[in-house]
This record gives structure tokens, sequence and C-alpha cells, in this order.
């Protein structure tokens, strides 16, 4: 509930100055007049104009009144004033909000362009209208103020009441036949409560600068009646004689601004629930040692174009530090395309980004080794891996909505960042058009010249893969590629992709969970199963059965032609574990069938099985056990 | 080849529904689609432009006509002898009854005829043609001055405390804006002329004689607002630079400014651009008060005068000089947001 959000205010340093500064603002208002009120109203001709002194703190004015005592009276009209105006910005806010819901469609759109010609207008031109019509005064200033708050809160009632009218208990209040009082009472009022109560509170700070910027300038309070910002007009011209009878109103402005400001803040923190942060990011990533190295580490198979050993990626969180991936292996060579599976979670995607150096930089990556085509990632800082990497490793990203950016042309995306051996911009153009002709995009000269918005998905899908082909790359990291393809499309994107590293000999390391699109494309599988590798196998050992559980499951959830349709399809039970869940033994373990005691508790290396396989489990399955066919 | 089909990832995400759904694939006649669009929208904001307009100037003339009684005698005073208010009156056109007043009044908006000074007779034209050009001089300087600050400023602690880096960065950044959102543009400019016209005397704080004289008004003007877009350019930031293009940006090793001022400011200009343009609606009326700070010979200090000497036609005439810049205001950054947004998301809203 919302009363106990705001309740259990508890007390951080600015929490408890805000209360300080608006509680000691709300007891000067109330005992400011009583106690200074007849000493700041007194002229003393014997002391006129006087610089700050004992007997006078902050000095006095041109009549020889205190300027301390005046400032502590003007508390009580300032905030008077300020809060004044607020209130009758909400009522008059409330009944604007109300209004739509007995007017016509016409009528509501009509009301909707004046709010926003309203919303446009300053305080002062307000001002000037009412002072025209009921002369300058402290009433006037108030009004004016109060009417151009109004089309602010009359918005924020109208957005706040439509999302609550929809809303299901409020249907579902009206269903059980409560009275249209109680429903606004018990359903509507505490819901919008909390939300205006912190407009209310950031809008009386705002109010009580711009009423007094009105009474600065002889729009607001009219002599011998004073706040801060008369206080400050009559001020100005004797600023050079005594300009300590500016400082006092000044600082009182400004502390109530920041109080109300403060305030303002502090609420709309407690009710977004986001005032008390736990800032994970304080504690040191755990130095949680890496795994065993993999078989065959620390050989320098001068062949391989990409080598990671023992990776590990953890990310601050709310409750600490959470482990994605664990511990992976792997290896590739050039011309090669090799796929990553896994259900989602299984630190698939976050490996492939590890790997580009892309995850996110509060994030923690370490690994044994992690090489590329010689050179060590991990030693380079990022300007070092802009020069000697560069574009040497290309990326495809999953998803075409969010991967391009809205503000750019096609051709831009395409054709930046290319190194200079790339030609001219316009050869750059020309390869970005055969490629996007290549990729089956239609008109693609004028393509280039497009938003992403005028593209469908399907083309920028394209457009990505493209964009990562550019550069002609040694490696593509491709994460996802083909989600967002209808089939024949993504048959074809799959083969274009396949051609260019069977032609140049570029390297590709392909995500996905589909574990039919990598048997089709890809040479060898890695398995992931809980930030770990599971079992590392050539495409052939998968089709003649896999030794892990997981993998032959994974197979076996897969359709295939033979598949009956009465048939439900296998699926696995139960669910991967959460990365920062500790885990002793096979992740695995606790949804397979083959199981025992062991595979709780012990964890499985990976250990060469048949003649091109690695599997991590205890009891892996025989080859010939196997029963579903090819998946493609 | 697998049959399962990820259909969900065919469903638009929301951020790009609206434009998604509506044109699902672009074909050759989106080309001309645009302009009709864009003609459509115009005409409809002028449309609600001069609405907007022809209901301030009834209002202004309402409210005149209505002003505590008597314009007249509000302006002459009390004491005023009856035959020298009804020779003022007739002068004014008052005596005419209500809908020849409003249809003079009407007419000589049309010719540029804001009315004429209660006191002294002279046309508010006079007043606001000398002032005018002063005034604007300094709110457009100053909406140049708070965009040139905030933006970049606004960007680069977006860039520096991004994924919760610089805690400390972070909160003195939001300190010192909030204390400067805090001190309004007169109290700023009242410490400005203590500090320069007593203790440190480089720059003049009074009149607009040299280029140096701009300098202390503006800043006054400019420093709350910067303060504020500041904050909004840092949220606005840190959100675009969270987005998935701007990985597919790094991914390109692009150099750091194309990545931030290719890749990342363009995304983030509607949201600024937006509040900017109400800041600089805001910042005409702000002008006043600078204005009398820094005796500044615009149209504002003419204001204070008028009101002061209870000449309602003169503060009625600049009143509506104001609400019309402030409308004006509006129609551009509206058009000026269409044109640079190309989701064109704006234009079917």
């Amino acid at each position: 509930m919302p009363k106990t959000r705001l309740g259990a205010a508890g007390a951080t340093p600015t929490r408890l100055l805000a209360t300080v500064l608006v509680v000691a603002l709300v007891v000067l208002a109330v005992i400011g007049p009583w106690i200074w009120g007849d000493q700041a109203r007194v002229p003393d001709p014997a002391h006129l104009a006087q610089a700050p002194s004992g007997a006078h703190l902050l000095g006095t004015d041109n009549l020889g009144r205190d300027v301390l005592a005046r400032v502590l009276t003007a508390t009580r009209r300032s905030l008077v004033m300020a809060v004044g105006a607020t209130a009758l910005a909400v009522v008059l806010g409330a009944l604007v909000g109300a209004l739509p819901v007995v007017l016509g469609r016409r009528v509501q759109r009509v009301l909707a362009s004046v709010l926003t010609t309203w919303m446009a207008f300053p305080v002062l031109l307000v001002a000037l209208f009412t002072t025209i019509l009921l002369g300058p005064g402290a009433t006037t200033a108030v009004i004016a103020m109060g009417l151009t708050m109004t089309p602010v809160f009359g918005r924020l009632m109208q957005t706040l009441t439509a999302g609550i009218e929809s809303s299901d208990y409020l249907v579902a209040a009206r269903m059980l036949g409560i009275s249209r009082r109680r429903q606004f009472t018990r359903y509507v009022l505490p819901n919008i409560a909390e939300p205006v109560l912190v407009y209310i509170t950031l809008n009386i700070g705002g109010a009580l600068l711009a009423l007094s910027s009105l009474s600065f300038l002889g729009l607001g309070v009219q002599a011998p009646d004073f706040d801060w910002g008369r206080m400050l007009g009559d001020a100005l011209p004797a600023v050079y004689t005594s300009p300590w009878t500016t400082v006092a109103p000044g600082a009182a402005i400004v502390v109530a601004g920041i109080a109300f400001g403060l305030a303002g803040e502090v609420l709309a923190g407690i009710a977004r629930g986001q005032d008390s942060p736990v800032r994970a990011a304080r504690t040191p990533a755990p130095a949680a040692a890496l795994g065993t190295p993999p078989p065959g580490a620390g050989e320098h198979t001068t062949a391989a174009l990409l080598t990671v050993e023992n990776l590990r990626v953890e990310f601050p969180t709310a409750g600490g530090w959470t482990t994605p991936v664990r511990d992976v292996s792997l290896r590739l060579h050039p011309g090669e395309i090799v796929g990553v599976v896994g259900e989602s979670g299984s630190g698939k995607s976050v490996t492939a980004m590890a790997i580009a150096r892309l995850t996110s930089s509060t994030g923690s990556v370490r690994s044994r080794r992690l090489d590329f085509d010689g050179t060590d990632l991990a030693a380079l800082s990022d300007s070092e891996l802009r020069e000697r990497i560069g574009r040497r490793i290309a990326v495809v990203f999953q998803d075409p909505s969010t991967f391009l950016n809205p503000a750019l042309r096609i051709g831009t995306q395409l054709t930046e960042g290319l190194p200079d051996h790339g030609g001219a911009p316009a050869g750059a153009r020309n390869k970005a058009v055969q490629l996007l002709d290549r990729l089956r995009i239609t008109r693609p000269e004028t393509r280039l010249g497009q938003y992403p918005n005028e593209l469908s998905g399907g083309m920028r899908q394209r457009v990505l893969i493209a964009m990562a082909q550019m550069a002609e790359a040694d490696l593509i990291i491709a994460d996802e590629p083909t989600t967002a393809l209808d089939m024949t499309v993504q048959h074809h994107v799959l083969r274009t992709l396949h051609e260019r590293c069977h032609e140049d000999g570029s390297a590709a390391l392909v995500v996905s969970h589909d574990i039919g699109v990598l048997t089709s494309l890809c040479s060898r599988i890695v398995v992931m199963y809980a930030g770990r590798v599971v079992e590392e196998l050539s495409v052939d050992a998968l089709l003649d059965g896999p030794a892990h559980p997981y993998t032959r499951a994974l197979l076996a959830s897969l359709p295939t032609l033979d598949t009956e349709v009465e048939k439900p399809l296998d699926t696995i039970p139960g669910h991967p574990p959460h990365p920062d869940e500790p885990i002793a033994g096979c992740a695995y373990a606790a949804r397979c069938t083959r199981a025992e005691d062991r595979c709780r508790t012990d964890l499985p290396t990976l250990t060469p099985g048949t003649a091109d396989a690695t599997v991590a489990c205890w009891f892996p399955l025989t080859p010939r056990t196997v029963t579903p066919r090819s998946a493609t | 080849m697998s049959v399962v089909q990820h259909w969900h990832r065919e469903t638009p995400s929301p951020q790009h529904g609206a434009a998604e759904t509506g044109r699902p694939e672009a074909t050759g006649t989106s080309r001309r689609r645009p302009a009709a669009v864009w003609w459509r929208f115009v005409l409809r904001r002028a449309g609600r432009t001069l609405g907007s307009l022809f209901v301030i100037v009834s209002v202004a003339f309402v409210v005149v006509r209505l002003s505590a009684g008597d314009p007249v005698r509000q302006a002459l005073g009390p004491t005023a002898p009856p035959s020298l208010i009804a020779e003022r009156r007739a002068q004014l056109g008052l005596d005419l009854p209500l809908w020849r007043q409003y249809a003079d009044y009407l007419g000589g908006l049309l010719h540029g005829d804001l009315g004429t000074s209660i006191l002294t007779g002279q046309p508010v034209t006079d007043v606001v043609e000398g002032r005018l050009p002063k005034s604007l001089a300094l709110a457009a300087l100053a909406v140049l001055v708070t965009l040139l600050i905030a933006v970049p400023v606004g960007l680069t602690t977006a860039v520096l405390t991004r994924e919760g880096r610089r805690r400390g960065l972070e909160l003195g950044f939001n300190g010192a804006t909030g204390l400067t959102t805090a001190v309004p543009e007169f109290l700023l400019g009242t410490g400005l002329v203590i500090a320069f016209g007593i203790w440190w005397p480089v720059l003049p704080v009074a009149g607009s004689d040299s280029t140096a004289s701009y300098v202390l008004p503006v800043l006054a003007l400019a420093a709350p607002s910067s303060a504020v877009i500041a904050r909004v350019a840092r949220v606005e930031g840190l959100k675009v630079l969270g987005r998935d293009y701007m990985r597919t940006a790094r991914s390109k090793r692009l150099p750091t400014a194309t990545l931030y001022l290719r890749h990342a400011l363009p995304n983030m200009l509607t949201a600024v651009l937006t509040l900017a343009g109400t800041t600089a609606a805001g910042m005409v009326a702000a002008t006043a008060l600078v204005e009398q700070v820094f005796n500044w010979p615009g149209l504002g200090y003419a204001l204070i005068q008028a009101i002061s000497g209870r000449d309602y036609n003169i503060v009625g005439g600049i009143a509506l000089v104001y609400a019309t810049l402030i409308i004006l205001i509006n129609l551009f950054v509206d058009v000026l947001l269409a044109l640079l947004d190309r989701r064109t998301t704006l234009l079917e809203r």
C-alpha cells in the first residue's frame, strides 16, 4: 500500500535534510510573525540602512527595520501564498482533469489543445492578465500562479485516472457492485494520492520561487506588506549602498526552494521504491578460481583463430554478484563455423558478447586465455582494441528492432567506420548495395537512404548481417542471427553466411537456442548449460547421437518431418538454474533422468569421449542408443 | 530445417510498435505518403496557432475592458476631473458600443495597432518597437547559451556516470544542478550585480551600451535553465547509452567522438528540444525580471513602468506581444521536432 511506503521513510542524509528544512520552514511560518512581527514593521529613524552588527545581525533596511526580523516574519506570507496557489491549482486541475469524463470526444480534443497552449504560458504572462483584471496584489499573484499550474495538475490527474479506470481491481470492484463513492475513496484516491503528493511538494517549491519573482516585479505583495520577493525588490535600488539587505531574503528564497525541491525528490524516490538502492557494485568481484584447464590447453595450435580458455563472466546485482558464464573454453579455426546452443539463461549470448568485449563495463570478465589470431584480447585497452583488432571481429545482433539506430540512415550505418583499405566512400556504398542484394533485399540503392523504421523486421535483420560482412571480418560472432526471419529467408541467409566463410576463410561463432539451425550451418556444436560447456562435438557425432543427456534432450525436443503430428513433442521438465544459484555437482542433475548421487556432489569435467567429442558427464550415453534422425 | 518458429519475434516491440504496425513493409508509395502527412501536420498545427492567437487576443480585450472597473479612472487616478476622464474616454474610443470597440480592436491588430497608452496617448507599438529587439536579443542569446552549456555537460556526465560509474560525480552533478535551479533568475542577477558592481567591477551591470553588457544578463537568464536541461540531457543520455543500437555502434569500434556525437546525440535531441521550447517560452517572460535587475532598456522594463503607472493598455499590449512570441516559439519547436524526428511518429500523433 502506498501509505505504508511513504510512512517507511528512513533516515538517509537527504531525507533528513529535507525533513529538517521543511519542518523548520513550517515552524517559522507559524511562530515568525508572533515573535518578530512588531520588530519587522516598526521603522527606526535612528538606525537607517545600517550594516550588520551585534544589535542587527543582518543589518537594517532604508527605514531602519531589522532585516533578519523581516525575513523571519515574511516566511509565513511567502509559504502561505505558495501553498495557496498550489491548492488552487490542485482543485482547478482536478476539475479540468475530470472534465473529459463528461465531455464528448470533440470537446476533449479541443480541451487537450487548449491545455497544451495553456501549459506553455509562463506565470508572468498569466499574472499580467490577472493584474489588469484585479489590480496588483498578493491575491492576484496567487490566482495567477494557481492558474499557471492548473494545466500541469489537470494533465496529471487525467493520466492517473485514465490508468486506474481500466485497471483490473477497479473493473473487479465495479463488477462486485461497490458504490461509486466507495470506489473513489477506496480505490481511486489512494492510488493517485502518492504521485499527486510528489507533484504538490515539487510545485510548492516552484510556486514559491515564481511568486517571489512576481512580488519582486511589483505584481505581487504590495507595501506595506512584504514577502521575500518584495523585500528583494525593495532592496534592489539600494543595492550599491546597502547590499546586505538583499542577502537574507535571497538566502531565504534559495533555502525554501531547495527544501521543497529535495522533499519532492525524496518523496518521488520513495514512491518509485528506489530511494534506498542496494549499490551492489560496491563489493568487489569475488575472486573465485577459474576452472581447470580444458583438455589440450596450453597447446599452441598455430592454426587456431580464436582460443578461449576458462572464461568466467560476473555481473553485480542488487543481491551480490551473479555468474552467467562460469567456465567456458572453446576454439575456432579459420573458415570454421561453430555453433553454441543452449536454453535461454545458459550464458551463450554473454559468452559471445564477452569475446567481442561488448558486455556491460560493470561486469568482470576473466579467463586463462582469450586469444585472437595471436593477440591476447584481455591485455588490450579499448583504444588498442580499436587500433589492432578494429573490425576484424564483427558482431551480428539478435533483435532487429532495437539494434539499428533509428536516427541514422541505413547507408550510414552500413558504411561508417570501415578500415581505410575498404576504399573510398563510393566503394563502400557499392559494396553495401551488393551485400544487400545478395541478401535478397529489394531495391538496395533506395534502402541506403532510408531509416530503419521504413524497413520490415526481416529486412532490418539482414541489414544487421550485412553490417557484419561489410568489414570483411576474420571472425563473425552472431547472436541468434536468424530468429527474426521467416523460413525461406532464414535458409537463404544461412547459406550466404556459409558461402562467405567457405570463400574467404573467415570463421563464425553462431549462438542459437535452435539446434536445428546450427546443425544445418555449423561443423561443430558447443552445448552450454548453466554457464558451462557440457558437450562439444562435431555435427556428425551429434547426429549419430550425443553422449550428454542434455544434448540428447535438446535433440529430442526438435520436431522433424518424421515426427508424428498427434504426439506431443518431448520437453525437458524443470527449469535451468538461476545464474547466482550455487551449484555443487552437475547443474543438469536436477532435471536429468540418469542422475545419481555422484552427479549432485561432484562436478564432471570435459573429457574426451568418442573421436570428435568431449563431454562433461559422469554417465554419458553411447552413440548407438539414439533414435531421432537428422534434424534437418 | 527446424519448424519451430519464434512468432514472438515478429510482434513489434512496444517502442517502435506505433510506427511498425502502420506499415509493415515500406514500399515505393511510402515516398509520397510522408509529404502528405507532413503538410497535413503543418496545416493542422498552423490552424491551432491561429486559434490560440485569437483566444489570447480576445481574452486581452475582455480583460482590459473589465480592468478593475475603468481603465481610464485607474490610470488617471481618483482625483482626476470628470471632464478629463470623459475626454480621454472619447479619445480612446471607450464611449462606443462594446462590439464596435472589439471590431475596431481586431481591425487595429491586423494593421499592427496594439492600442494607445492611456496616460500619454503614445501608441503601444512605439513602445514595443524600440524595445522588443533588445529583449529578444537577450532571450535568444540565453537560449543559445543554455543549449550550448546544457547539452554537452549533460551528455558528458551521462557518458561518465553510465552503468552506475563515478557515484561521486553523479552526486556532485545532481547537487550542483539542484542548487542552481533553486536560485531564480532575478536572484542570481542581483547577486551578479553585487559581485560585479561592487567587488569586482570588470563587467557592466547596467544598461545595454556595449557587447560586454550582455554577459551578465544572459548569464543570469541561462544558468537556471541550463541546470534543468543538463539534468534532462543526462537522464536522456543515460537512456540512449543503454540502448541496443549503441552496442551495435560499439561493435564497430568507432572513434569515441563518432560513437557519442553521431549515434547518441541525435537520439536524445527530441526530449531536450521539447524542454528547450518550454524554456524559450519562459525565457521571453523572464527577460522582464532580468531587465529590471540590470536596467536593460527592453520590453520588460517598459512593462514594469506601465504596471506601476496602472497603464493597462500598455500592459495588455505587451502581454499580447509576449503571448504571440510564446505561441510562435511553440509552433517553431513543434515543426522542428517533426523535421528532426525521422521516426515520423510525431506526425501521426
